[in-house]
Parts: C-alpha cells; structure tokens; sequence
C-alpha cells in the first residue's frame, strides 16, 4: 500500500487511544489526495476533529449538523462543479447515526440526484459520541444504553437495516461494503468510487473500542473477526455487478467474534445460535 | 429599464436572475411555489448560469444552500412557512458560520389548524437565529430588497444571511407594475461575491463549521451582535446607494404623516399600504394619526424609531403573529425599547383579511385603551 | 476575539495537541524483528509511525493496535 509522507488527517485529534474512525477517514483521504474536499456529519469525527482554533483537516473541510451532511456536500458538490472544477473529489463522512437514522432523507436526496461525490459512512453500530446509545445499524442483540440488556430484555431486539443495498437500490453507480481490518480492499474501492461519475457510496465496518467494549489494540482484529465470521461481509456492487470482494478462507462461529465484546458478553446459546443462523443465511444470499 | 406587470414571487425571481446566484437550491411550498418554478425555468432558459438543485425537502435546501456559499458561491433560496420552520436549525448554523445566504420567504402562518394563507409567524419564529430580516410593501420592494439584501449579507463587516420576507398570496400572487433594472445597473451596484472568510478550495485548505467550547462560543456569538448592529449603517448606506442608481428611495423604516401625529401605526410588510390609506381617512376626518412601516425587523432599528416617534403621544403596533402571554413580537420589541404609551393589536392570522373597520377598531382602542393588547376582529361566536 | 464564523485557516494544526500524554502503554520497536509489512503505520489512529517505522510519542496515545497487528511481535508495549 501506498505510504504518503504526511497523512491528511493530521494527529493530536481527540479521538480515542485506538480509535477506529481515525484510521477511516485517514486512509479514505490519502487514498483521495489533496485535491479534495470534505464534508462531516456531527459526531464523533467532527467533535474530535476540529475543536476551535485546531483543525486535523489538511483539506478542505465543512461540518453543518447532524442530519444533513448528504445536503451540505449536494452545495459543496454543486458550488464546485458550477465553478468548472470537475476534478475535485467531494467526500462526505457521516457516522451510522448520522446516515442510516437522521441522515437518511438528506442522503437519499443526494444519491438520487447524481452528484459527483463519494459518501462514505463509518459504521460503529450505535451512537458513540452521545455515548453508546443504539441505532438503526446497531445489530441484534447488542447492548446499548437505549437498548441495554435486563430481565426482560436481551438488548437490541431488531437486526441491523440494510443501509448499503437500500443505497444500491438508489441505482447509483457504485455501492460497496468494506471495513477498516481490510486497508488494501478499503483503498481499492475509495479510488474506484472517487473514477466513478456520479454518487458512490461505501458503508465502512468501523469497530469502536468504547462503544464495543473491547481493549483498544483489539480495534483491528475486531473488525477481522466480524468479516471471518461472516458478520460483515465485504463486497461491491459496481455499475450494478456485484462482487464478493474478499472470502475468508473458512468461516469461523460467530461466537468467537460474540464473546470478545462487551456489547455481547450477556448473550445465552440460544441468541447466539439465533445471530448464527442469521449470519448463515446472509451469507447463502449474498453468496459468500 | 423596463416596466412589466407581474407578482411579487416573480419580482424576487427577476432580482434573483439579476444578482447572479450560482448555487439555487429549492423546494416548492404554496404560496412560495412559483419562485421555484421561474427559477427552475430560467435556468432551463439559461437564463442564469446556476445549479438549481432539486432538494427533497426544506431542510436540505438551506442545507445544500450553506454548503454552497460555504464553499464560496452566491447562492438564493426561497420558502415559505411549514418549510421554514423545518430549516429552523439550520438558519441558526448558517447565521453563525457566516455566509450571506439570501432568502426569500412568502410570509404563511403555521400549522396546526393547517393554513395556507398569510400572517407572519413563520419569519417572526426565526426571528433570533441571527438573519437579518426586511420586510417589504409590494412587489417593487420586494425585488429591490432582495438585490439589496446580496450587498448588504456580503458585506466584509456584516456576513450573516438575510430573509426578505413577502406576505403569502397578499403580494406573493397579486400582480402590480414593477419596474426592472437593467443588468448593467445592477452589476455595478452588486458585484460578484468574493469570499475571504470562508471558501472551500484545496489550494488554500480550511476548516468551515467547526466546534468551539466554553473558551470560544461567546466571543462567537457577539461578534454576530456586532454585525448585526453595525448592518443598520450598511442597510442605510445601501439604499441610499441603491437610490442613487435606480431613484428609488428605501430605509430602515419608513415613516408617514408622523411628524405632527399624535398616534402612529407601527406595522410590517403589505399592511402599510392599507394603512396609509386610512392615516389619510382619518386626517380628512382630522385626526392627527401616523404611519410607521418597519422594514428592517432585524437588525431593530430603535434609533430611527424613536426619531420617527419622537412627537407623538401614543404607538398602535399591528401584528400578524403572537406571543403567548405577551402580544405581537414587533409590539414587545417596541415596549422593550421604546420609551412610548404603546398598545398591541393581533390582527390578519392565517390570512384573515385587516379591514379599515379592524384598523379602526384599532385606533379607537389606542385613543380609549381597554388593554395592553386585543384581537382584532374577533368573531363572537 | 475569534475569526468570522470560528473558520481555521491553520491545515492540521491540531499537531499543536500533544496526545502523548494520554499515554499508559508505550510501543517499543525492534527495529531487528520488523519485517517492513507497514501494519504498523497503516493501522495507527493517530500517524505516529513515520515510513522509517520511527513512533512519535508526540501523539502516541499507546493504544497498542501497531503491537496487536505486527505480524513479527516487533513491537512491545511497555508501562510509562
């Protein structure tokens, strides 16, 4: 993988020791370059990136609210293209908070449109920077603080929304999954989105240490795990042809990915084999 | 120059096709509708070299709209009740990030009952999100102001958005004879819009829309009161520069027959017009009555006001909003302010015609009050 | 005094913040043990891996992904 000498997010941001959403934007934006503009959702990247008078963009960056950043980079996108500079990447970043709940509609809107831009959400399945409560993309069975785990309950009772095929059936032209444990498959699809004329969306697995509950060097190998159990499965849908991008040699149980976050720890074998089972047969349809 | 006869939603079109935006996003809400669709059309037309961006909602044209002038363009958007009220978070982050967004608003009351009809809560309601706000008589006005409102938002000491507020229906589909300036004219007086505080341009990277804490949010906010003061000096400068081209004479207020009055009528917007014609009734009639339209709601103008009632015993202030529990908005600011015998009347909700019977109703009861503030024409059952 | 509308016109100066203090754990390279597979700099949060595999404990915040993801167990991580 390319190394550039000086990464575009720069350091002495304020996200967690082994912060996973860091590692996201710092890898979307060097595989982008300096001839790009970003856009955030409120949250976790925003409020930990850009505290009045320090800044870690080295791009150009605006932050508007929560629910809007799809809208805000359809401005920036069309502000730029009626200025003649075709050439500028427009990236927007919104966590899931900011893309599968309040963002939807913004986003949506958006893609719908055709703007030349690549929206990427950093999916952490819940909202962390107002501390861990659950979302849309929060998925069965995790303990949030909205969905916590007690006698009559054992946390998030619904699976996750399928945020990237409710993109993909927007028709637009690249959609992909990917996650930050798989850099070189993350990268590759990042300049494929950013060649691809029009809207490209990448939904991006993006373990979080606090909002999990796993040791902050395990931020990588969490999202291993997720994609060798099969929990996430990596793939792109390019112009409408859909592709596996990466087939873990051997799916392992999802128990092993399960039993090393907090999130799950409460979980008895039957909801456990429930979460198997569902895992299993999204799997068989996406063919994995 | 040319003379045509059109609406006031057409008058803003027109000022919008002269001022040159190059980012339009718009959503159509009545009575609003048609600004979106004459812009839609001119720039089908290429009429004007803009995006108009097909948003899906309100909240997404302002945003979009901030995005845009964020990353430094002129940009114009135009709505109308329910729909400003859906922007309402975002009026305050484009007031404090700063960029001179202008926009239109066909002035609507707001649901529920649901109401298409006019009064002017909608813009009242944004009345603290840092916009400046005019309002305008008719449909000349309306396209004046808003070529105005450009140079006075991109002004280097000002930077906060204006809403130009026109009342539904009442000017927003009434059509009258507007004179149109000529590009030329208004190229000079409104020159491109070149941002140095904010753009977005990786030759040049910065941070826009950024989070500051305790240390830093006052000092924010402050300076946004201190622009929104200094912009009362910018709007006179420009109306007297806009009178120098074009010949055609605006202020902060604008006062009528208020020198010898003993009461005045302080009101917003199209209402000025019928009041006019009642001050000159009731003069034949020997009463010593005034007129003073407010068309720059934000900033407040509290010096000219207190000029143009400096000799009269009693205000009559006419709202089409309210506050509950204290009366119209403009008649709180005016007793919050002004050192004057002054009572309120709430009157045109929901598009409830003001009949000369209400102003008089409303002048008798300023001459023999009963109450701080009344409903005017109340039905009784 | 802040700028119009808190804009900052500094690129990257959040270098200013010094994260290294937040530190508990601190990676130790061996520079004899390292394979060059780059783990290190691609996976750390905060780019305190320079090309040269040298860490900068200006930003390191010793969270331990670079030791957890070194395929060679190049690097330790030692209590402050």
């Amino acid at each position: 993988m390319d190394i550039p000498d000086k990464d575009l997010l720069a350091p002495g941001h304020r996200g967690c020791a082994g912060c996973g959403a860091s590692i996201a934007v710092k890898l979307a934006l060097n595989a982008l370059g300096k001839n790009t503009v970003a856009i955030s959702a409120t949250g976790c990247l925003e409020v930990m990136t850009t505290p009045y008078p320090e800044t870690s963009w080295e791009v150009p960056f605006i932050h508007v609210a929560f629910e809007n950043s799809g809208a805000v980079a359809s401005g920036v996108e069309s502000a730029l293209r009626i200025q003649g500079k075709d050439d500028v990447n427009v990236v927007a970043f919104g966590g899931d908070g900011g893309t599968v709940d309040i963002g939807l509609q913004s986003l949506s809107g958006a893609m719908e449109r055709g703007h030349n831009m690549l929206y990427i959400c950093y999916d952490n399945e819940a909202y962390m920077n107002t501390g861990i409560q659950r979302s849309g993309a929060t998925p069965y069975g995790a303990s949030t603080t909205t969905s916590p785990k007690g006698t009559a309950s054992f946390g998030e009772d619904k699976p996750k929304k399928n945020m990237p095929m409710i993109m993909a059936a927007h028709g637009i032209p690249y959609v992909a999954t990917a996650s930050i444990a798989y850099p070189e498959d993350y990268v590759k699809k990042v300049k494929k989105a950013a060649e691809t004329k029009g809207p490209a969306y990448i939904h991006l697995q993006q373990p979080c240490t606090t909002g999990w509950g796993f040791p902050s060097e395990k931020t990588i190998e969490m999202g291993r795990l997720a994609v060798e159990t099969g929990s996430w499965i990596l793939y792109e849908i390019d112009h409408g042809n859909f592709e596996i991008t990466f087939r873990p040699e051997e799916r392992r149980p999802v128990k092993d990915y399960l039993s090393t976050q907090k999130r799950f720890k409460h979980l008895d074998e039957e909801h456990i084999e429930k979460i198997q089972k569902y895992v299993d047969a999204e799997c068989k349809e996406l063919g994995l | 120059m040319v003379k045509e006869v059109m609406t006031s939603n057409k008058a803003v079109a027109e000022a919008v096709r002269l001022a040159k935006p190059q980012v339009i996003p718009v959503y159509p809400i009545t009575p609003q509708t048609t600004i979106s669709e004459y812009l839609a059309q001119y720039v089908a037309d290429e009429k004007i070299d803009a995006k108009y961006v097909k948003v899906e909602s309100e909240h997404s044209a302002i945003s979009a709209a901030v995005g845009a002038s964020g990353a430094g363009v002129r940009v114009f958007t135009a709505t109308s009740s329910q729909g400003l009220m859906l922007m309402h978070e975002i009026l305050y982050a484009a007031a404090g990030m700063r960029v001179p967004i202008v926009l239109a608003d066909a002035n609507r009351a707001i649901s529920a009952p649901l109401n298409i009809w006019n009064d002017q809560q909608d813009s009242i309601a944004q009345r603290d999100a840092g916009w400046l706000q005019i309002y305008v008589e008719n449909a000349q006005e309306a396209l004046d102001t808003t070529l105005m409102a450009y140079k006075v938002s991109e002004n280097p000491d000002i930077l906060l958005p204006s809403m130009v507020c026109l009342d539904g229906f009442i000017l927003t589909h009434t059509v009258e004879p507007v004179e149109i300036p000529d590009q030329e004219s208004v190229d000079k007086f409104l020159p491109p819009y070149v941002p140095e505080h904010a753009f977005l341009d990786p030759n040049e990277p910065m941070s826009i829309g950024n989070f500051a804490d305790p240390n830093y949010y006052t000092e924010a906010r402050h300076d946004m009161d201190v622009a929104m003061t200094k912009s009362m000096e910018v709007i006179q400068k420009t109306c007297d520069e806009f009178a120098e081209i074009f010949g055609r004479k605006y202020g902060l207020v604008e006062p009528y027959k208020t020198e010898d009055a003993d009461i005045i009528f302080v009101a917003m917007g199209s209402l000025c017009s019928t009041l006019r014609v009642m001050v000159d009734q009731l003069r034949e009639k020997g009463e010593k009555v005034g007129l003073l339209k407010i068309r720059a709601y934000r900033p407040f103008p509290t010096e000219a006001i207190n000029e143009a009632v400096k000799n009269c015993e009693k205000i009559a202030v006419i709202d089409k909003n309210f506050s509950f529990g204290i009366g119209g908005a403009l008649y709180a600011d005016m007793k919050v302010k002004i050192d004057k015998e002054i009572y309120g009347f709430i009157a045109g909700l929901g598009g409830r015609d003001i009949t000369p019977e209400a102003i008089l109703e409303a002048y008798e009861k300023t001459k023999a009050p009963e109450n701080d503030v009344t409903w005017i024409g109340l039905k009784e059952e | 005094m802040v700028s119009i509308g808190c804009v900052i016109k500094t690129p990257g100066n959040s270098r200013n913040n010094k994260t290294g203090s937040w530190r508990t754990f601190k990676p130790i390279l061996d520079k004899e043990k390292c394979i060059d597979c780059d783990n290190c700099i691609i996976f750390c949060p905060d780019s305190s891996v320079n090309k040269q595999h040298d860490i900068d404990y200006d930003y390191c915040k010793g969270c331990g992904i670079c030791a957890n993801e070194c395929p060679s167990d190049a690097i330790e991580m030692v209590k402050e």
